[in-house]
């Protein structure tokens, strides 16, 4: 399994209700169904996912996220979770919201822009960081609101977010020592574990 | 929609001198006759009644590879295969139904049927009646999805068919597989629902009410009675037909197929039909008038009318979907606007809300309400991948040890 996901699956409980936004191929929600009892849901827009999804027995639903989630009942989900996607929203803010209604606990992903390569690109290359994470140019990358893991903190002291917990990983997905001591520099994607 | 329309929209199919390999080949329909007295919602009760059906594969030892195909306003029990070398076409959704198809018979049983009140030889308004001796007409009872619904239930016993595989239909036929999920939950396993809806919207029984005044006010109509005066209401049925047609496709899709196309080039100033869609809709509708029965019209529209199985349960969905213990795929179309994909969602929404095990895709397509019945890759590609998830719950043991007995 991906290791972000692994250390996701963790932080959900057994038995409860579970929302994937962007579930990609589903194989989360496969392990959290197979390994947890873990009823859950994913929202997928990609074709080729949905059809996997439905391939892996997994509960999808063909809906565009960025178009709201209003016909989801407030607090129906014990868990809602969105992996590598809060950046390619036209509104992170407002998904981030709509999370917290659905969901009892959200758990969010997401790349860090303040990483020290993506810093050093743009100061000595002078252009927007490609790598192989985030491997698109500027006008045609999916990421168009890229933030900071302290960007998104700062978010959730505004909105009144309660920060649960949070696990920053290299570009590996796997949780190393060192990038505890600096995370807003050495970290590459942060996983968050959100309630209100 | 219907076994009319598809072949104006796709490519015309003949029957090839050779049956194609994923063809179920040729068929032949059965009639089975039940004695048992069926209470109608109506308050009446159905004393004996014939159902014809076309079952296609073969019934596993502990019959658990049952599919039911309901059908849809004008369909039947001809879903697959030729009737004869002559057919000019399959049956009205052999798209999905053949070996390696998404309803694939080498792994499926396939029964497909004609409802009660239609007129494809099940028992409807031009049966005879055997208090009269004479045709129903008007007098057949009006019947609802719940007692289709029930009439398929004694259909399954009859096979012993204690839970079916699946149950698939569009449209009219999706409510069916629906009311199945609520009304007997532990008889399925998989509900298809296609491009179809929880109930139907002002709107939808605003167009039917349309085709059934251009049928009631035909002037050989005779009130339903005319099979004794030897005449058919041609004209109100084929009316009824162009309107129903209309809403069957989309926009979009006229544009494309006739855009404002003229069958002389130019305008003659006269009343006669001068632009394509004009001539397609006289055809369509002319076609249907002489091959359906006008009472069974307005039987399958009312029983649209009167679809609305929340209404059992305070009107509300979720309660009404609590009951059931099947996993679901709901599927839509884009340029669908007789059952929108937000008719289809409002299903999938009540299903997440109870908890239920629902998978919902939306399909590009520019045929309206009438892709359900075409075969597009991507529609043909998650059927398939849904039958075959449906496909690991077929017990095959039984079969196995049978086979070991024989040896």
């Amino acid at each position: 399994m991906r290791a972000d996901l692994e250390i996701i699956q963790q932080w959900i409980e057994p038995n409860t209700r579970v929302l994937d936004l962007a579930c990609g191929d589903g194989e989360l929600l496969a392990h959290l169904s197979s390994r947890k009892g873990v009823q859950g849901y994913g929202l997928e827009i990609d074709h080729d996912n949905i059809t996997a999804c439905i391939e892996n027995g997994v509960n999808v639903v063909e809906q565009d996220i960025d178009n709201g989630l209003a016909s989801i009942r407030n607090a129906s989900f014990d868990t809602v979770v969105m992996t590598q996607a809060l950046q390619t929203m036209h509104r992170p803010d407002q998904i981030v919201d709509e999370m917290l209604r659905i969901g009892k606990e959200c758990i969010v992903t997401f790349p860090n822009f303040a990483h020290w390569r993506a810093r050093f690109y743009l100061a000595f290359k002078g252009r927007m960081p490609v790598s192989k994470f985030l491997p698109y140019t500027w006008y045609n990358t999916p990421n168009i609101h890229f933030c900071t893991f302290d960007d998104f903190e700062k978010l959730c002291v505004e909105r009144n977010i309660q920060i649960l917990d949070r696990t920053v990983v290299d570009h590996t997905l796997r949780d190393r020592w060192w990038i505890r001591l600096w995370p807003n520099m050495l970290g590459e994607i942060a996983i968050y574990r959100i309630t209100r | 929609m219907d076994p009319f329309a598809p072949d104006n929209l796709i490519e015309s199919q003949h029957m090839p001198s050779v049956i194609p390999a994923d063809s179920v080949g040729l068929v032949t329909p059965q009639t089975l006759h039940f004695d048992t007295p069926l209470a109608l919602a109506c308050g009446r009760v159905l004393e004996r009644y014939d159902l014809v059906i076309e079952t296609y594969g073969t019934l596993n030892a502990d019959a658990s590879n049952a599919v039911l195909i309901c059908h849809a306003l004008s369909g039947h029990h001809h879903a697959a295969g030729y009737h004869s070398m002559e057919d000019r076409k399959p049956g009205w959704w052999d798209s999905a139904i053949g070996p390696g198809k998404p309803i694939d018979t080498n792994h499926f049983f396939v029964i497909a049927l004609n409802n009660l009140g239609g007129c494809h030889g099940s028992t409807g308004p031009t049966s005879i009646n055997p208090e009269t001796g004479k045709p129903y007409g008007p007098d057949f009872p009006i019947v609802t999805v719940k007692d289709w619904v029930n009439s398929q239930v004694r259909l399954a016993d009859r096979f012993g068919i204690q839970q079916w595989a699946a149950i698939v239909g569009g449209s009219l036929g999706g409510m069916q597989a629906l009311q199945w999920s609520i009304d007997y939950p532990e008889r399925l396993r998989d509900c298809l629902v296609i491009a179809s809806a929880p109930k139907l919207s002002a709107q939808n029984i605003a167009f039917n009410e349309v085709a059934r005044q251009a049928i009631s006010k035909d002037p050989q109509f005779h009130q339903g009675h005319y099979y004794e005066q030897q005449v058919v209401p041609k004209t109100g049925l084929a009316l009824a037909r162009m309107v129903g047609h209309i809403t069957y496709l989309s926009e979009d899709g006229m544009r494309e197929k006739f855009g404002r196309e003229m069958r002389s080039g130019k305008l003659s100033f006269d009343f006669n039909p001068q632009f394509e869609v004009e001539s397609y809709l006289q055809y369509q509708g002319e076609r249907f008038s002489t091959a359906f029965d006008a009472n069974t019209y307005l039987l399958m529209t009312k029983a649209l009318d009167y679809f609305d199985p929340a209404a059992d349960y305070d009107h509300d969905l979720v309660a009404a979907l609590s009951h059931a213990q099947c996993r679901f795929l709901v599927v839509a179309f884009t340029t669908d606007w007789r059952f929108s994909p937000e008719r289809s969602r409002e299903i999938v929404d009540a299903l997440v809300a109870a908890g239920k095990q629902v998978s919902y895709a939306e399909i590009d397509s520019a045929h309206g309400h009438d892709a359900f019945l075409i075969p597009s890759p991507r529609y043909m590609e998650l059927f398939a991948a849904y039958m075959n998830r449906v496909a690991l719950g077929i017990n095959t043991e039984p079969q196995q040890k049978e086979n070991a007995d024989a040896r």
